[in-house]
């Protein structure tokens, strides 16, 4: 299954767990998932049904670019960083 | 000298053409911003606030507006709602609230320099008297000049609407705070031999480009805007304005001029919708230039800050446990690029233990934008000086203590994920064999430095069209501003596919309505993710020269192939036929041809570099000069290595700059008193020797050429090297930047005075 990796300051939602295995094969659902097992990650993740402007999302290394379309495969590992592209205004 | 691992048969890729847009430029025909003119133009000048931090009570323009020759005037009321949200806006997030505060200010002034007011008039003189005749009433307020202060309990609060993820409802200062970790950090102190502790400040300093901000708008009767100016990115200029505005993106239409320097300080608006209001209120194009002063306290720096850094080693050198605390100024809103600092401050090295706790913060200073691999050098600062004082402890030679806990593929990324092929070791090993680093550094008060960096580079979204003309020659047509000399890389990889030479296809940079949308050029992504686009529309014209081949060959496309720029027919009897000679009979064999191509790049390629430096220092005045100085970085396939090694140079000279002259020097009360080249002291061709260069080709396996993107992270080594060079030079470590010399001599007699308390004590 595809692992999450719970950002550091997302962890107060997980009780300090650190990786999920979820059984998603997109962003969006993997996001479903986490927010199943771990209420309210979820909500800190997305915005108007779409990933947040101030994060990214890489898979498997790399910075993806479709958000909550994104697919991922059996064995990716998922982690949402800070979007880095110089900041606000 | 290049040390390269790509492969590759390349007739016009990796050799060293003239560039394309040369002669415009040295006979003065290019075309730059402030040089765009048109019948009955007006010029504009805006109102800047000379407090820090203050309230506005009142603006009145009466006087002004009566003084011939001005036509009119905007200030904030002129601007629309803009929403406190955050959106993507290419490569940037953004506010367009706090973009909007930032363009005219609303309630509040919140740095020196800040826009309060727009005049248009007849005359750059009379928009600059009618200034004086603005009356503005001002509340002055305490200025919050550092993150020290401003993130004290009871600080004055910049943004009474900022909120942070932390602290739920309260106003505050801080407006977010970032945290990476890995592994157990105390363990990881506990395995350590030798623990080292510092505590690192960097002043903001500024991207010093030589061509000031300029913006001519023009604002048609049919709601229809246009913008001339100088940019790095067009199609964010049509989309900020468009915000700041309250216009649909596909009523505004940015043309970029020529640029004249941007290093990242161009990714943004200030001039742009004034132009454009302005036009609209009179009728008339306006045009808008900065002055350096203006340049210096009203654009966006890179930030200073604050780093607490601890990193501990076994006593055979190996990394073990690092614990990190940064704070960068943000300037007046939100968006220091402290969590790219935070990403990349070890990212060279593999560290099992660490956390890392970067938090943004506002202050009264101008809001800071990108520069060069925003937020890393002052990172790099820190660590890198930290790794040399551990490799000291270790008793082993810096190079190889980089190499021993460098990450090669496979290690993880500071987010986690594996590093795919990276070329970090190979740059310490081309500095290890460099003829600089073999050579002996002889004479008093000299001292040699290394350091290393990192940064992440970009992809995102860049379209192309490849354009066959009827004589067989090209054209390439990108949305790419043209800021290294990418015109010339995105001709030879054309010439390169076409198999025709670089002087057969001519780079030309469109407007915002001439080519698909392009993001920002950026993040060193402009040869790579334009490059990949250029690279498969230049594919598409092949395709379809050969479909026309076919025709006229009266076979199937799959029966012809197309190498070294001739069209071949399987078979035997058919002689080849080039492109020149296909060029003619396009019109009856379907018409003109051009290969187009958009992407959103994938396959980023992370570039790494590490510089030597050797420096001399006189220990009575604390001036330092570098003697030597090698830099040696991965670009992955260098398509024009001339270009390369400018990127590596310039980025280089700029780092020696920020290590030893550059700071932003404010008073008590929050004014900039430095605001001009004279005392804001960028490096000359006398601070600086010829900065040699070794270009590492470790392929990108992400893009079809091998590219990575060469525009960034040469500028991250430079201030560690130095400060590690003055620390073998004369025995003292340097943990502020600048190292200007009075700062530098500061610390040489506390040193001296130090030894000589404990030589009297012995």
């Amino acid at each position: 299954m595809p692992t999450v990796v719970i950002p550091a300051l997302l962890r107060k939602f997980t009780g300090g767990v650190e990786r999920a295995e979820l059984p998603g094969r997109s962003i969006r659902e993997l996001i479903r998932q986490l927010g199943e097992q771990f209420p309210g990650i979820d909500k800190q993740l997305l915005e108007d049904g779409d990933i947040r402007p101030s994060i990214a999302v890489s898979i498997d290394g790399e910075i993806a670019t479709g958000g909550v379309l994104d697919t991922v495969a059996e064995n990716s590992e998922v982690h949402f960083i800070p979007a880095l592209g110089g900041g606000e205004v | 000298m290049a040390a390269s691992t790509t492969t590759g048969d390349f007739k016009v890729i990796g050799t060293r053409p003239i560039r394309p847009d040369g002669v415009d430029k040295v006979t003065g025909r290019a075309k730059f911003g402030a040089d765009y003119a048109f019948p009955g133009m007006l010029h504009g000048k805006v109102l800047r606030s000379p407090h820090a931090h203050a309230i506005i009570k009142s603006i009145k323009i009466d006087k002004a507006l009566k003084l011939p020759g001005v036509k009119a005037i905007v200030t904030s009321k002129d601007l629309p709602d803009a929403e406190n949200k955050l959106e993507q806006a290419g490569e940037m997030t953004i506010n367009p609230m706090y973009l909007s505060m930032n363009i005219l200010a609303h309630d509040k002034v919140l740095y020196d320099g800040h826009a309060i007011a727009a005049v248009a008039a007849t005359s750059p003189h009379i928009a600059e008297e009618a200034l004086r005749l603005i009356e503005v009433e001002y509340e002055v307020l305490p200025p919050v000049m550092t993150v020290d202060v401003a993130m004290k309990p009871g600080a004055a609060i910049l943004l009474k609407d900022l909120r942070n993820n932390e602290e739920g409802d309260k106003p505050t200062n801080v407006a977010q705070h970032f945290q990476f970790k890995r592994g157990d950090v105390a363990a990881g102190f506990k395995a350590a031999d030798y623990v080292i502790e510092r505590e690192f400040s960097t002043a903001m300093v500024h991207q010093g480009y030589i061509e000031p901000h300029n913006a001519v708008g023009i604002y048609n009767s049919d709601g229809q805007a246009t913008i001339y100016c100088s940019t790095q990115g067009a199609f964010d200029v049509r989309s900020l304005s468009a915000y700041v505005l309250g216009m649909p993106v596909g009523k505004i239409k940015v043309v970029p001029a020529e640029i004249g320097g941007g290093f990242g300080g161009k990714t943004t608006i200030y001039l742009e919708p004034l132009s454009v209001l302005l036009s609209k209120k009179t009728g008339a194009p306006v045009k808008l230039v900065m002055s350096r002063s203006e340049v210096l306290r009203a654009s966006g720096p890179t930030p200073g800050g604050k780093i607490k850094l601890k990193m501990g080693a076994t006593r055979d050198g190996k990394l073990v446990a690092a614990e990190i605390w940064m704070a960068y100024e943000a300037g007046a809103f939100p968006g220091s690029p402290v969590a790219a600092g935070a990403l990349c401050i070890i990212a060279p090295y593999l560290v099992e233990n660490f956390q890392i706790d970067a938090y943004d913060v506002v202050v009264n200073r101008p809001k800071t934008n990108a520069y060069r691999a925003p937020g890393t050098t002052q990172a790099a600062f820190a660590s890198e000086t930290v790794i040399d004082e551990l490799a000291e402890k270790c008793g082993i030679d810096p190079i190889d203590f980089r190499i021993n806990n460098g990450v090669k593929e496979g290690s993880p990324q500071i987010m986690g994920p594996p590093f795919k092929r990276i070329g970090f070791i190979q740059t310490c090993e081309a500095i290890k064999n460099s003829p600089h680093y073999k050579s002996k550094l002889t004479g008093k008060f000299r001292g040699r430095g290394v350091a290393s960096g990192f940064w992440f580079n970009a992809g995102m979204q860049s379209s192309a069209s490849v354009n066959i003309h009827t004589d067989g020659t090209a054209s390439v047509v990108t949305g790419s501003p043209d800021i290294g000399g990418s015109r010339a890389s995105m001709a030879m990889i054309t010439a390169e596919v076409l198999g025709m030479p670089m002087t057969d296809v001519r780079p030309i940079t469109a407007d915002t309505d001439s080519i698909g949308h392009t993001d920002v050029s950026a993040g060193s992504r402009v040869t790579f993710a334009t490059g990949m686009a250029v690279y498969e529309a230049a594919r598409d014209a092949v395709r379809q020269l050969i479909e026309r081949a076919a025709k006229v060959w009266e076979k199937k496309p799959d029966e012809v192939e197309f190498r070294d720029g001739m069209l071949h027919a399987k078979g035997n009897g058919v002689p080849p036929m080039s492109i020149k000679q296909l060029a003619p009979r396009f019109p009856r064999t379907g018409g003109p041809i051009t290969g187009r191509a958009s992407v959103n790049a994938r396959g980023v390629g992370p570039g790494f570099a590490t510089t030597v430096v050797d420096v001399e220092v006189d220990p009575d005045t604390g001036k330092v000069q570098v003697l030597r100085c090698t830099i040696a970085q991965d670009a992955g396939k260098a398509i024009h290595p001339s270009y390369v090694e400018g990127q590596m140079q310039g980025g280089t000279a700029q780092g020696i700059g920020w290590a030893l002259n550059e700071e932003y020097f404010y008073d008590d009360k929050g004014t900039l008193r430095n605001s001009g080249f004279l005392d804001y002291r960028i490096p000359t061709c006398l601070d600086l020797p010829m900065i040699e260069t070794v270009i590492v080709e470790e392929a990108n396996p992400g893009h079809p050429l091998g590219v990575r993107g060469v525009g960034e992270v040469s500028i991250v080594p430079p201030v560690a090297a130095v400060a590690n060079a003055i620390y073998r030079a004369v025995g003292v470590r340097m943990t502020q930047a600048p190292m200007s010399p009075p700062r530098l001599l500061k610390a040489i007699l506390k040193h001296r005075g130090a030894a000589q308390h404990s030589a009297a004590a012995d």
